[in-house]
């Protein structure tokens, strides 16, 4: 692209990405998540999960967890148009790195095979707290709960021991300690 | 108990409250309510255009020369997607609109009822915000919202969808004072430390340079004051964006004129090599920055803006403000003669040198023009315009094209809320129904659309409006037959290719105008041209004016694609053969 025949610059080098989690307490109103997803699809920015409900009825205040990837200043652009919505009320930003926020996602993962192959799955899914919601003679239904990639790793591994279906929740996030986000 | 009022009524009462005068629209079926309203309340007047983009665009201007916001009134279905142009216009260029719409009634949202169309959704990217009304109870906290979001923080367009069974219900009316004020979001907070850096950085620079955008308009007249006292305080160079004009005066010794992409030779120089880039209410447009990797590499940057979310987009600064233009300015201002009163004269001293480099860059005279005696250049109708209304005050909008570019090289401005373009959008069709907005706001003021023959054709409709109205708005159109701009890229950027950029079988402008019922005027020569615009300005009521130019004629100077600011193609002017001879004829 020596000499494109636009009147728009040409794109330069982008730095680095980073994946982050960016939470957004929002009043509990019709077409607030459009407005939200709506930016990030108009603007050109990532998501890659998403997970909202009301936290707050009395109040109504929903509470959006969405992951991101961007470099610095993509992140910065979210977060500042985030906060220019009028439903919205904070915006917190989390890097997945972050040693004091604790993300979590839960996934329902339903395999069909017979009693070795489910109680295989089982043990695999040992270390992320499996709680088994129906279980049939050819079937098993678990829930666990773990970080985005640790079930993205027990997905791809349980391919092979019959898992059949995978529900997702998405990631939500919290701070450790007794302090919030205010 | 108090009274119960009709939706209807209390879309009424909202306005009068908001100290509403104009309203611009166009009946349908999901609005007839307040239609039906209208007659009730005398200091309402309502304008009929022709067309819901030209009711858009008519706010737009009425608001972009009063300062106030611009009300527009639409149906539901086509009459809310017609509007969508006009309020993605104003949301780019930051124009407060409130735009109410009618809907199908509440029942048969998602029926695909008659003239019904996801009128929150298709414009939810293109408002601030935007409110469907599902409960009558709501409607005048709503609106009173409406008009507190458009009109705070950095201004924009927002809309209330209103459905028809809504606007018959009935309930008590709330006053504005009681409407949530707590939701708005409004920045200013910088501090003292912020304004104390700022001022640390204009006492070091040695190469400086100041760029304005719509931001300090929009910030109001007193704005425009701070900011021409902030500017001879400091004695910096003062350069301004397509929206910012007006703001310091164009005449003026300080001001270097227009930078960007058709910008001058020396603001686009001294925004390359200076030291200190002071950017104040503008937004690092990509027509601005030319190559952001070679944009002003050697500058410290400071950006001052009420949105935060304009800092660090496109540019990284090294230092923001975040607030209120001329709350800034005035704070600066009052530090620097409270603290640093020497500044003053040793800023002036220390930037001397740099202002002969500027000089420099003036003598090369980058909006020359080699001027004919056969064919009216088209920069010479503008100069000529100029020169023959600049002793009134004179209000010019435009339309989007080559001849936008040469009336903002052109036509000097000197105070601000004169000039309204449409600038981030480049809506084609813009200047017309804005002329008419303008003239709704100052009736006795000389309106003038300097338009180009393709883009005028887009609103042409609202000539209508002008003449119901009587509003004596000038449409002054440089008729070169081409999509100007387009066949100038065309010419540089696809090997003269001149796609379908001829303006082929165009109407006779004069006849046209008189269809319309008003004045037509033809101008051919250079010879005629001074008569024929005193006849333009001499009649009182709307005229358009056919000025044919050079077809030919390319706007420079240019700043490639992808090219820094000091890589300017410049014009003909500057080429050493037609230096010579260019010269005498060139009128600048």
């Amino acid at each position: 692209m020596a000499n494109p025949k636009s009147a728009y610059s040409i794109p330069t080098k982008k730095g680095k990405s980073d994946t982050h989690i960016i939470v957004v307490w929002v009043d509990n109103e019709s077409g607030v998540l459009a407005r939200v997803v709506g930016l990030f699809s108009g603007r050109g920015y990532n998501i890659e999960s998403l997970a909202v409900a009301e936290v707050d009825a009395t109040k109504n205040i929903s509470r959006i967890t969405i992951v991101t990837t961007g470099t610095p200043q993509v992140i910065d652009q979210i977060k500042l148009q985030l906060k220019k919505l009028v439903p919205v009320h904070k915006v917190a930003d989390f890097k997945r790195e972050d040693k004091k926020v604790i993300f979590k996602e839960m996934a329902l993962l339903k395999v069909v095979g017979n009693k070795k192959k489910v109680e295989k799955c089982i043990k695999a899914c040992k270390i992320f707290n499996p709680v088994i919601l129906d279980k049939t003679k050819q079937s098993v239904v678990i829930q666990i709960t773990a970080l985005r990639r640790d079930i993205d790793k027990m997905s791809k591994k349980l391919k092979s021991l019959g898992l059949v279906s995978t529900s997702r929740t998405g990631a939500i996030a919290m701070t450790r300690g007794a302090e919030t986000f205010k | 108990m108090s009274k119960l009022y009709s939706g209807a009524e209390i879309v009424f009462k909202c306005l009068e409250d908001q100290d509403v005068n104009f309203i611009f629209g166009y009946p349908g079926g999901a609005v007839l309510p307040i239609y039906d309203e209208l007659k009730n309340h005398s200091t309402i007047k309502h304008i009929l255009v022709r067309h819901e983009q030209g009711a858009g665009h008519a706010a737009e201007g009425y608001a972009r020369s009063s300062g106030k916001p611009g009300v527009v009134l639409v149906t539901s279905g086509p009459g809310a997607t017609n509007v969508v142009t006009a309020l993605t216009d104003a949301y780019m260029d930051s124009v407060p609109l409130v735009c109410i719409s009618g809907q199908v009634p509440t029942h048969l949202i998602g029926t695909d009822a008659f003239q019904e169309c996801d009128t929150t959704g298709i414009t939810r990217p293109c408002t601030k915000h935007n409110w469907l009304v599902k409960d009558i109870k709501d409607l005048s906290k709503i609106l009173h919202e409406a008009f507190e979001v458009a009109t705070t923080g950095r201004p924009g367009p927002v809309l209330v969808d209103i459905p028809k069974d809504i606007q018959f219900a009935k309930t008590k009316y709330s006053k504005p004072k009681q409407a949530i004020k707590a939701k708005i979001k409004f920045h200013n907070q910088f501090t003292q430390n912020e304004i104390d850096e700022l001022i640390n950085l204009i006492s070091k620079a040695k190469k400086p340079v100041i760029y304005t955008g719509g931001g300090v308009i929009n910030s109001g007249p007193k704005a425009s004051e701070a900011l021409k006292e902030f500017v001879r305080l400091i004695g910096f160079p003062i350069t301004s964006t397509l929206q910012g004009l007006g703001a310091f005066p164009g005449d003026d010794n300080q001001f270097i004129g227009m930078l960007g992409m058709h910008g001058t030779y020396e603001a686009n120089n001294a925004m390359h090599d200076c030291d200190l880039l002071i950017n104040i209410g503008a937004r690092f447009d990509d027509r601005i920055t030319g190559k952001i990797d070679e944009f002003s590499p050697k500058s410290k940057k400071v950006h001052i803006d009420i949105d935060p979310s304009s800092i660090n987009k496109i540019i990284k600064v090294d230092l923001s403000i975040v607030g209120d233009v001329n709350e800034v300015i005035r704070a600066t201002i009052k530090r620097i003669n409270k603290k640093q009163n020497g500044l003053k004269d040793s800023n002036k001293q220390k930037i001397s040198k740099w202002w002969e480099q500027i000089q420099k860059w003036r003598t090369k005279d980058s909006l020359g023009f080699i001027n004919s005696d056969k064919t009216i250049k088209p920069q010479y109708a503008v100069q000529r315009l100029y020169e023959l209304t600049k002793n009134q005050d004179t209000f010019i909008t435009t339309e989007v094209g080559q001849h936008q570019m040469w009336a903002a090289q052109h036509y000097k401005f000197s105070r601000p809320n004169r000039w309204m373009t449409s600038g981030g959008l480049g809506t084609m069709g813009y200047g017309l129904p804005a002329a008419v907005g303008v003239q709704i706001a100052h009736p006795d003021k000389l309106v003038v659309d300097i338009a180009g023959e393709a883009s005028v054709l887009m609103t042409m409709q609202e000539m209508s409006t002008a003449v119901q109205y009587n509003l004596p708005i000038k449409i002054f159109v440089l008729n070169n037959q081409y999509m100007g701009m387009v066949r100038q890229w065309q010419e540089l950027l696809h090997e003269k290719n001149y796609s379908e950029s001829y303006s082929e079988a165009l109407p006779d402008f004069v006849k046209l105008a008189e269809a319309y019922g008003c004045k037509g005027i033809k101008a051919q020569n250079p010879d005629e041209l001074d008569a024929k615009i005193t006849e333009m300005l001499d009649h009182n009521g709307p005229v358009i004016f056919d000025c044919q130019v050079d077809p030919n004629e390319n706007c420079f100077p240019m700043i490639p694609s992808g090219k820094p600011h000091n890589q300017m193609i410049l014009g003909p002017n500057d080429k050493e053969e037609n230096k010579i001879t260019g010269k005498g004829k060139a009128l600048v």
